[in-house]
């Protein structure tokens, strides 16, 4: 009985992954066909390119995918300065209001950047920044989610090093930069991790502060090529989604396994 | 405290300071200031090139109760959480229970429930277009196999949202599941031992000791579950627009229209307060109630 059981748990949870990847593998064999042959669901119709040339053609494709990998950098690389100092700050110093200010940091995790939109969006004016990348990634800069991560990190290292440096004569920066930053290189990686794979899917933000083809990124390309109004048919728009979607769905299917260690890293604590 | 730093009192608050200026001037300018100014707009009249904006107390906040649009905006975003949240943790601990066990073809079924989440929003949208597209797309082509008239499910008011909704969870039960299978691991062994010994069966042993385990994780995920259920909107700007006649129009989407497509600020301004103090209540909530219960150990 319990046997029994055991199998038609299986086939449940294949049944599912099979419903779950079905409409990426579905747009994914569309792309490769002719619309009428994907829309009537011809599984043996010939393959065809025609569709990625024609998305291809379409959009400046590789401007997009260049605009969001700068994108991606200059958060990534304001995120890794910002709460590196900050998290070792709150998690090594003593200073009187310390405690008030990590409860504000932590209650940005609620004041969604998303939701504030119309007042970063003036805000984002008024410094000047509007359609740059600097405009699109200053708020995601000093994330609290980050912040806590490097402080539960940094707290991990054994304080012996932190004396032995300062023997050693080395500044509270110098010790900061060549004990607790390389002892935390896991942390960095689960975290830059999460914030490409987040940032190379945002939408709503770069949507509004973006304007012109020099800084929009995939998604909001893609929204545009894909709009109605556009006109495009559906198998160019599956060719344009699986272009868009292909290096971050091909890395993850190389790093699976890092990849979910590092969900798991930055989720637990 | 004996591991802070050698470093005088003094030294230590300049210092600690210096270090956190940075990001403490990004979250002014990107999160307290504008929260701060979201409230104080909320206050003001939407000004015009002849008149400039005026205070007016609660005048926007009436204005927003009195617009119909408004509760049923209100009302879909209620739907969208209270169908997403529990719907996605259930699927997601389904996911986590049989990604953990011992079937066939473990792998695939690991990665077929997490690549959803790599995907971006709009891309998810994209993907689901096909089988939402009356008579071309998938769902009424098999639906035509049993003789089901044609849909249009992006089309019509009572499909409409749920078309958006079954999206959302495709996407992020993958990623919850992420988490329950995290916290299976930490489960010792011998607790299974244990109730095997006693002749617990599997769904016993699932329903009295692991569901009980998973308790802090559930509220975890349920936090991020609401958290999303306010953010996750990417994928109307693909399927409906928040349409047809608001039928699926989400909080967020309503504020980017007044503000970016309407531009009517204030009433932009009001109801971000709304969201604003209802994640705050959601914050608060998790902080001083739930967290205290369920943490046995």
């Amino acid at each position: 009985m319990s046997r029994f059981l055991r199998h038609i748990e299986g086939a449940g949870a294949i049944l599912l992954a099979i419903i779950w990847i079905s409409p990426l593998v579905f747009a994914f064999w569309a792309a490769f066909h002719t619309t009428s042959d994907a829309v009537n669901f011809r599984i043996f119709a010939p393959w065809t390119m025609e569709n990625f040339r024609t998305a291809w053609e379409g959009a400046p494709w590789l401007r997009y995918f260049l605009n969001t990998f700068i994108l991606v950098t200059v958060v990534l690389i304001g995120q890794f300065i910002l709460t590196t100092l900050a998290g070792f700050a709150f998690a090594q110093l003593r200073f009187p209001g310390k405690d008030f200010v990590f409860i504000l940091v932590l209650m940005q995790l609620f004041i969604l950047p998303e939701v504030l939109i119309v007042e970063n969006y003036a805000m984002v004016s008024r410094l000047g920044l509007f359609d740059t990348f600097l405009g699109v990634g200053m708020p995601y800069m000093a994330s609290a989610f980050g912040i806590f991560l490097m402080r539960q990190a940094f707290k991990s290292v054994p304080v012996e090093l932190h004396e032995a440096a300062k023997i050693e004569g080395c500044s509270l920066l110098g010790i900061l930069w060549r004990v607790y930053v390389p002892l935390a290189r896991p942390t960095y990686l689960a975290y830059a991790l999460v914030s490409v794979s987040t940032h190379w899917n945002n939408f709503l933000w770069p949507l509004i502060v973006t304007n012109t083809t020099a800084t929009r990124p995939l998604t909001v390309g893609l929204s545009i090529f894909g709009a109605p109004e556009s006109g495009v048919n559906i198998s160019v728009i599956s060719a344009a989604t699986m272009m868009s979607v292909a290096p971050l769905l091909i890395v993850f299917l190389i790093f699976q396994r890092q990849f979910v260690q590092a969900f798991l890293r930055t989720g637990i604590k | 405290m004996a591991r802070s730093i050698n470093l005088d009192k003094k030294q230590q608050t300049i210092y600690g300071w210096l270090l956190l200026l940075p990001a403490g001037v990004l979250l002014s300018l990107f999160a307290f200031y504008p929260a701060v100014a979201t409230f104080w707009s909320s206050l003001f009249s939407r000004g015009t090139r002849r008149r400039a904006a005026e205070f007016v107390g609660t005048e926007n906040y009436t204005a927003l109760f009195n617009d119909p649009t408004f509760w049923v905006v209100v009302k879909n975003n209620l739907i969208y959480a209270a169908a997403t949240v529990p719907i996605s943790i259930g699927i997601a601990l389904a996911m986590a229970l049989w990604a953990n066990s011992k079937i066939p073809a473990r792998g695939f079924v690991r990665t077929a429930y997490f690549t959803p989440t790599v995907l971006p929003m709009i891309a998810a949208a994209n993907l689901w277009l096909f089988f939402y597209t009356p008579d071309l797309g998938l769902l009424d082509q098999i639906g035509g196999l049993f003789g089901f008239s044609s849909v249009n499910w992006l089309g019509r008011p009572d499909t409409a949202l749920w078309a958006v909704i079954i999206v959302t969870i495709w996407k992020e039960a993958g990623f919850f599941m992420i988490f329950y299978l995290a916290a299976l691991q930490t489960i010792p062994e011998d607790l299974r031992e244990a109730a095997n010994i006693e002749g617990a069966s599997r769904w016993t042993f699932t329903r009295r000791i692991v569901l009980p385990l998973l308790m802090p994780t559930t509220l975890f995920i349920m936090v991020n579950a609401m958290i999303n259920s306010v953010k996750l909107i990417d994928h109307l700007f693909i399927l409906t627009k928040g349409g047809p006649n608001d039928a699926s129009k989400l909080i967020l989407y309503y504020i980017w229209e007044m503000a970016f497509a309407f531009f009517d600020a204030p009433a932009a301004a009001a109801t971000t307060v709304i969201v604003l103090v209802v994640l705050c209540t959601v914050a608060a909530v998790q902080f001083f109630m739930l967290d205290r219960r369920t943490h046995y150990q």
